[in-house]
């Protein structure tokens, strides 16, 4: 094969790709395809090319044109009505996902829409969340037209299933910083208010100025208490409620003894209260909630088939193409997939030729040619011309999909998960309430005017506030450290799974090979067409992932037909093409000499190939495996247990027992479902499993384990649901993250210990019976940021030990 | 002393029209994107720019 160098690079003014061989020149200008040319035209007719200034190619290649009925099912009122978020017959309003916008000439060029369609009214960007959101006149234009508009000039917006579904949440955030806002507010004017008491200024005394500043940091403490900490209140009954002992429940109880007593001594004019500590607990409190909930705005981690599943298919009904939403599909349907589409349920090819690409379900993303007659199932994408299909299985009934019909989706947000803290909190709950008691018997017997004044210094002092923000600053500093990592948590318990998990599941493909090609090359004389056919033809009857590659590299090759074909598992192939004797495989295959040692299994694999006992030369195949595998495994098989699960043949048995030791065990040829089973299996056997997985087909697996990571190439653009979402290129930090989660519940032990420590002393002064409103004014703060330092710190620290960003 | 009365009041006024003022702000959906903001403020410069440059080629700017 002759190699294409390339002198030099000319590079595509609209994407900045590689141009190849011919670029396209237009206006001076060079383009990798027609797309990018055509996206051009538009803007500069449009007088919109500042676009290309702001950024240097921030273009995007549209190399896949898209077919011109594939958005006519936005003209259906019924699917339009759940789309748009607003409609009053003249203007409407929608919010789309657009996945492909990456810099700010794409904000521009999309907030300036106006330019291009004049029914728009305005559309505003959100980059970080990728929405945009448009206003514009329903009778001037559609939201069709708006839509293929956007895909026009490189920006399709990702419209699914889940989109008509599922409802649009309204975010908690705001409710939070109203919490956080009000109870700021009265935490530093009570501060403000009390400084005369703290310095015990007479004067204030003499002038009734101490009974107007009680009242008032009442009011001020009033807002705190009803609105600010509401939720502890609910969780704290609602955990009650099901005999569950949270962290709420001594925080509320402190909470509601704080106010109660503290308005007791203000009406009976017998004391200043407590209510500064009141609205400085509260403060904390929200701040550390704020602080954990850190979010990552593109990454969903709920997604399930409905995210990638198209809204719509053409069906022929009555020998007329319409769309039809995929839902009511019927067993029976004939329908229409175009060039890029999927396949939406379990169908028979009818008519047409079908490449059908998993990469959706499997991670592979080497396309599948069926013939007719042959079950596709759901999830697949056709390549190439237009197919007919007879739906066989309703959408939610293939095989893909039901997976999502186990068990482990029904119960959706069931919390299940023990973290540390729920664990602590309820023994803390009742040692204090035991103190609490015991402290207001003894003071009954011995002074009962101290009495109750014991019991409830014990609860206030008590209240866990420093134990209630160790974990999530702890937590929530370990996932924005994890996030600069590129390894996305979803939710801050996530962490402290991960740190106990003892076994890890490893899906193959896509997960630890990578989707993209393998290179392959080849070694030796250059090969005749005919050669070229021979070796093609015998590669095709193999199914193992070498001969599949060495045929995928071959693809235009015509096929002809075999005789006497054999292969050898692992070994090699041999076989007639007409007359020609054709062998491929290793060296020691085709010489039967076992002198000559085999490569090194790490860097690249040789195929070589014999015609008529003639060695032409040798594929030199790169394995596809991810960067730092063999470093990675060998690492972690010291630590936990390894499994690897693969939906593929065990044509690759060897190397991966060989990566993964012989104490791992493998299995081939496992179904979604069978993924699934396989992780309910371990769990049974009580570990704590992990799995590592990328595709559909893992969606069942990484639901049901412990720990769900999902690797994936492009963040923002395909995970199943899972617990974390890892860029693809920190694999090879798998272990680090393990021992960064294990550190940072180190981390959160150590200062519940602090924590702890605090109580003790605040304690010796309460159960005395003499807690004063400046001890608990200094003591509660000062624990708080003593522990909020210490974690912050410490797992600051860890991380860079452990060689994180 | 009892100007004390009037300038708590006083105080205490100025502080929650603080307080109001960041509900409002929080409503209207200021916290909401803390991205983009920083990125368009910059755009206008660009068109102005070239409203300038191509006098004859007009530019809608509203």
């Amino acid at each position: 094969m002759a190699k294409i160098t390339h002198e030099q690079k000319i590079t595509c003014y609209h994407c900045g790709d590689d141009c190849d061989h011919f670029p396209i020149e237009s206006e001076g200008l060079s383009f990798c395809c027609v797309g990018c040319k055509n996206v051009y035209a538009i803007l500069s007719n449009n007088n919109l090319c500042d676009y290309y200034n702001l950024e240097s190619n921030p273009g995007t290649a549209v190399r896949n044109p898209v077919s011109k009925t594939k958005f006519n099912y936005l003209d259906d009122e019924q699917v339009l009505s759940k789309l748009i978020d607003f409609n009053d017959g003249h203007i409407q309003k929608i919010t789309l996902f657009i996945p492909v916008m990456h810099c700010s000439s794409c904000i521009w060029l999309l907030e300036s829409l106006y330019k291009l369609d004049k029914g728009i009214a305005s559309s505003r960007v959100n980059f970080l969340k990728k929405n945009l959101s448009l206003t514009f006149k329903s009778d001037t234009t559609s939201l069709r037209k708006i839509v293929e508009l956007l895909s026009s000039i490189g920006y399709e917006p990702a419209i699914n299933l889940n989109d008509v579904e599922t409802q649009v949440k309204k975010s908690e955030n705001k409710r939070l910083s109203y919490q956080i806002g009000v109870a700021g507010f009265c935490f530093g004017n009570i501060m403000l208010i009390s400084f005369p008491e703290y310095f015990g200024l007479d004067e204030f005394a003499k002038e009734n100025f101490s009974r107007m500043f009680g009242f008032l940091n009442m009011i001020l403490a009033l807002p705190v208490f009803l609105f600010s900490a509401q939720d502890y209140f609910i969780n704290a009954i609602k955990g009650l409620r099901k005999n569950h002992i949270g962290i709420d429940v001594p925080l509320a109880l402190g909470i509601f003894v704080l106010f109660t007593r503290s308005a007791y001594e203000i009406i009976s004019h017998t004391g200043i209260g407590y209510f500064d500590t009141l609205a400085g607990l509260v403060f904390f409190l929200l701040i550390g909630k704020w602080f954990q909930q850190k979010t990552f705005d593109t990454l969903s981690f709920e997604r399930d088939y409905k995210s990638y599943f198209p809204i719509a298919v053409g069906v022929i009904i009555n020998k007329t193409e319409t769309s039809v939403p995929v839902n009511n599909l019927k067993i029976g349907d004939r329908i229409i997939i175009r060039n890029n589409e999927l396949i939406p349920a379990d169908s028979i090819l009818m008519n047409g030729d079908a490449n059908i690409d998993f990469s959706f379900v499997t991670g592979e993303s080497a396309t599948v040619r069926k013939v007719l007659g042959e079950i596709i199932y759901a999830g697949g994408r056709q390549i190439g011309e237009t197919i007919e299909l007879e739906v066989t299985k309703k959408v939610s009934q293939s095989y893909l999909t039901q997976l999502w019909n186990s068990e482990h989706f029904a119960k959706e947000n069931e919390n299940h998960i023990q973290t540390f803290q729920q664990t602590v909190s309820r023994y803390f709950t009742f040692a204090l309430v035991i103190i609490a008691l015991v402290s207001a018997i003894w003071w009954l017997i011995f002074d009962p005017s101290l009495s109750l004044n014991a019991f409830t210094s014990v609860l206030i002092i008590a209240c866990p506030c420093a134990l209630a923000l160790s974990s999530p600053f702890a937590l929530g500093t370990a996932m924005r450290i994890l996030g600069r990592n590129k390894f996305y948590i979803k939710s801050p318990e996530v962490v402290e799974q991960i740190a106990k998990t003892k076994s890890i599941v490893f899906d193959k493909t896509g997960t630890i090979t990578q989707s993209n090609e393998a290179k392959i090359e080849f070694v030796g004389n250059s090969l005749s067409e005919k050669e070229i056919q021979i070796i093609a033809s015998l590669s095709k009857h193999s199914v193992h992932p070498l001969s599949k590659k060495i045929f995928s590299f071959f693809y235009q090759s015509k096929v002809l037909p075999v005789t006497n074909f054999k292969e050898e598992t692992g070994k090699g192939l041999q076989g007639f093409v007409g007359n020609d004797e054709v062998k491929i495989g290793s060296y020691k295959f085709l010489f039967s000499d076992e002198s000559v040692n085999s490569d090194s299994p790490d860097l690249f694999t040789k195929v070589y190939v014999m015609i008529n006992n003639d060695l032409r030369g040798y594929f030199k195949i790169e394995h596809s495996y991810r960067k730092g595998l063999t470093p990675l495994i060998s690492q972690l098989k010291k630590h936990f247990s390894l499994y690897l699960l693969s939906g593929d043949n065990d044509g690759d048995r060897k190397n991966m027992q060989e990566i993964f030791g012989d104490d791992a065990e493998l299995f081939f040829k496992q179904s979604p479902m069978g993924k699934l089973n396989f992780i309910e299996q371990l769990q049974k056997q009580h570990k704590h499993v992990m799995m590592i997985g990328d595709g559909l087909n893992d969606a069942g697996a990484l639901k049901a384990s412990n720990v769900g990571i999902s690797v994936s190439e492009n963040t923002s653009h395909f995970s199943p649901a899972s617990d974390v979402i890892m860029d693809a290129s920190v694999f090879n930090n798998t272990y680090r993250f393990i021992q960064f989660a294990k550190n940072t519940t180190k981390v959160i032990k150590i200062s519940f210990m602090i924590s702890l420590f605090y109580n003790i002393i605040g304690l010796s002064f309460a159960v005395q019976g003499n807690l004063s409103p400046l001890i608990a004014a200094i003591l509660m703060p000062l624990s708080s940021v003593t522990v909020i330092a210490f974690t912050t710190i410490a797992t600051t620290l860890y991380s860079k030990k452990g060689g994180l960003e | 002393m009892s100007v004390m009365y009037i300038l708590i009041g006083c105080s205490l006024l100025m502080a929650i029209g603080f307080l109001i003022a960041f509900i409002w702000f929080v409503k209207s959906g200021q916290m909401d994107d803390v991205y983009t903001p920083s990125v368009r403020i910059l755009f206008d410069d660009i068109e102005n720019k070239t409203t300038n440059s191509n006098k004859n080629e007009p530019i809608k700017n509203d």
